[in-house]
């Protein structure tokens, strides 16, 4: 009885939604709207064919390794930020302008200067992803705890011990939650960049379907991105679940005692 | 002694301005002597006086003016979206539960993404820029709302019932003072990206604002005017920022994250 009250819950809303939408669209010939069941099949035709190959897979390859580098740039630099103060005061400023550039708007140079290729786009997403990393990663830093660090003092942790044992898991929740909002940035910039100039990827594919008026399978491209950022936001939970365990056992303890 | 304390007080205005001077000057040499061609990434030599120039005239205003109007109206359509259809959800665990999956569905959904939608609903009009500013902001309000409603205290939840405060009084001493902060920080955030989906939507759609303006210097082979407007987008992404963070500490004076940091 709970499981079926769940699974109510769970599919009572999508299923409500789709009905009206179906209704909506049965008799009607709404040109920007397609029917459910013409959607479900333009998606599968669509994008399980070759097109999974030539579009999504570079697609999700210039996401996955723009993400790796932003995520090491951004702990390194982070890191190298908030143990020093000179350097932060040095950096402060610039970086806080650099940041607020809003990180699609350099499309069009990077354009003029790399040309439209794959290091592009990459330094696009890369330029994008890296500040919620760093600036995290910088804070998570600073507010180690006093505690700890007088510890690490004590046991002379040093170079890279210290980094290894006081400062990186100090500074992950931090890091986990700048990562998260790295990976909505980069899926944001990943798409306006394939928009503005390629030759393959999904937003590519987007922009294409709707230059040639192909609506449903444009609807299925925006359909596949909400996919992708729903299985990105899965896999993310389960490795912050993995990487955090410990520092989520440690506050429920906390909270208990 | 002294001399330590001074250096605190003028220490990161010293180093910051050193910093962003050194930026400037490798810049300059990288412009000049890097492996690019000096057209493509001109020097700020040449920036800086095109990015000053741009404050003399009209039309530059104008752009501006357009960009910040698409951000102030979408931000504040998804703002009030936001808030009611927290509110209503937020409010009711029914609710909360049986909309779990649509939202965490249509949330992830970049905003950008509706890119092409948009432009063959409404054209190169500000509807697109505003359909895609209001989708992207919209959840995170809701969201953060939503947020706020499920932190209201249970102890002070239960005294109000006790005084029996009307529903005016519930409103005025209990829920606004915990939702305000989660709204605040909700809009703060949202005022942020609601900048990059204009300029992007401008950028892609060709909607009139700086976005569609960087795009055509591109075409016109003009790089300073390119990277000048860059220059201008970052600094109102700053303005952006200070203002909200004005706004917050003046609305929020009375609460510990504000309190502490005067403290400080």
């Amino acid at each position: 009885m709970i499981v079926l009250k769940r699974l109510g819950m769970w599919l009572g809303l999508p299923v409500i939604l789709i009905g009206i939408w179906w209704a909506a669209t049965a008799q009607g010939t709404n040109f920007f709207v397609p029917k459910p069941d013409k959607l479900a099949t333009t998606f599968i035709s669509v994008w399980f064919s070759e097109k999974f190959f030539t579009d999504v897979v570079p697609s999700m390859g210039r996401l996955l390794i723009s993400l790796a580098v932003s995520l090491v740039l951004g702990v390194a630099l982070g890191i190298a930020i908030g143990l020093s103060r000179t350097l932060r005061w040095l950096l402060e400023p610039l970086l806080e302008f650099i940041r607020a550039v809003p990180s699609t708007i350099l499309i069009p140079v990077l354009l003029l200067l790399i040309g439209i290729n794959d290091t592009m786009k990459i330094t696009v997403i890369v330029l994008g992803c890296l500040w919620p990393v760093l600036l995290n990663t910088i804070e998570g830093v600073r507010s180690l705890d006093e505690v700890l660090k007088n510890t690490a003092l004590v046991y002379r942790l040093r170079g890279f011990d210290r980094i290894r044992y006081l400062v990186l898991p100090g500074a992950s929740p931090l890091i986990m939650a700048g990562i998260r909002h790295s990976l909505a940035v980069g899926l944001i910039l990943l798409v306006v960049s394939e928009m503005f100039a390629s030759t393959d990827g999904i937003g590519y594919s987007i922009i294409n379907f709707q230059n040639r008026i192909a609506i449903p399978e444009m609807w299925s491209g925006i359909f596949l991105l909400g996919i992708i950022g729903v299985l990105l936001s899965v896999v993310f939970q389960a490795i912050q679940k993995r990487v955090l365990g410990w520092y989520y056992g440690l506050k429920e303890a906390s909270n208990d005692g | 002694m002294r001399r330590a304390a001074r250096w605190t007080a003028v220490g990161p205005y010293v180093l910051g301005v050193a910093g962003i001077l050194t930026a400037l000057v490798a810049w300059e040499l990288f412009s000049a002597f890097g492996r690019v061609s000096q057209h493509h990434l001109p020097p700020p030599s040449v920036v800086i006086p095109t990015f000053l120039k741009n404050f003399t005239f009209t039309h530059f205003w104008l752009t501006v003016g357009q960009t910040m109007w698409a951000w102030f109206l979408g931000l504040a359509i998804a703002t009030l979206g936001g808030l009611a259809v927290g509110l209503l959800i937020g409010s009711s665990s029914f609710l909360r539960a049986a909309t779990h999956t649509t939202v965490e569905f249509l949330r992830p959904i970049p905003a950008v993404g509706l890119i092409p939608l948009a432009a063959l609903l409404f054209g190169p009009r500000i509807g697109a820029e505003l359909l895609i500013v209001v989708y992207g902001c919209f959840w995170i309000v809701m969201i953060q709302v939503m947020y706020g409603i499920t932190d209201i205290d249970k102890v002070a939840d239960d005294t109000v019932r006790t005084l029996r405060m009307t529903w005016l009084q519930r409103v005025r001493h209990l829920v606004l003072p915990t939702l305000l902060p989660y709204l605040m920080t909700g809009i703060r955030l949202a005022a942020t990206v609601a900048l990059i989906l204009a300029i992007s939507s401008e950028l892609i759609v060709g909607t009139p604002g700086i976005g569609r303006a960087v795009a055509q210097a591109q075409l016109n082979d003009n790089p300073p005017a390119m990277i000048a407007l860059i220059l201008t987008s970052g600094l109102l992404g700053i303005l952006v920022n200070l203002i909200f963070r004005f706004i917050e500490r003046k609305v929020l004076f009375w609460h510990s994250s504000v309190r502490s940091e005067v403290a400080a």
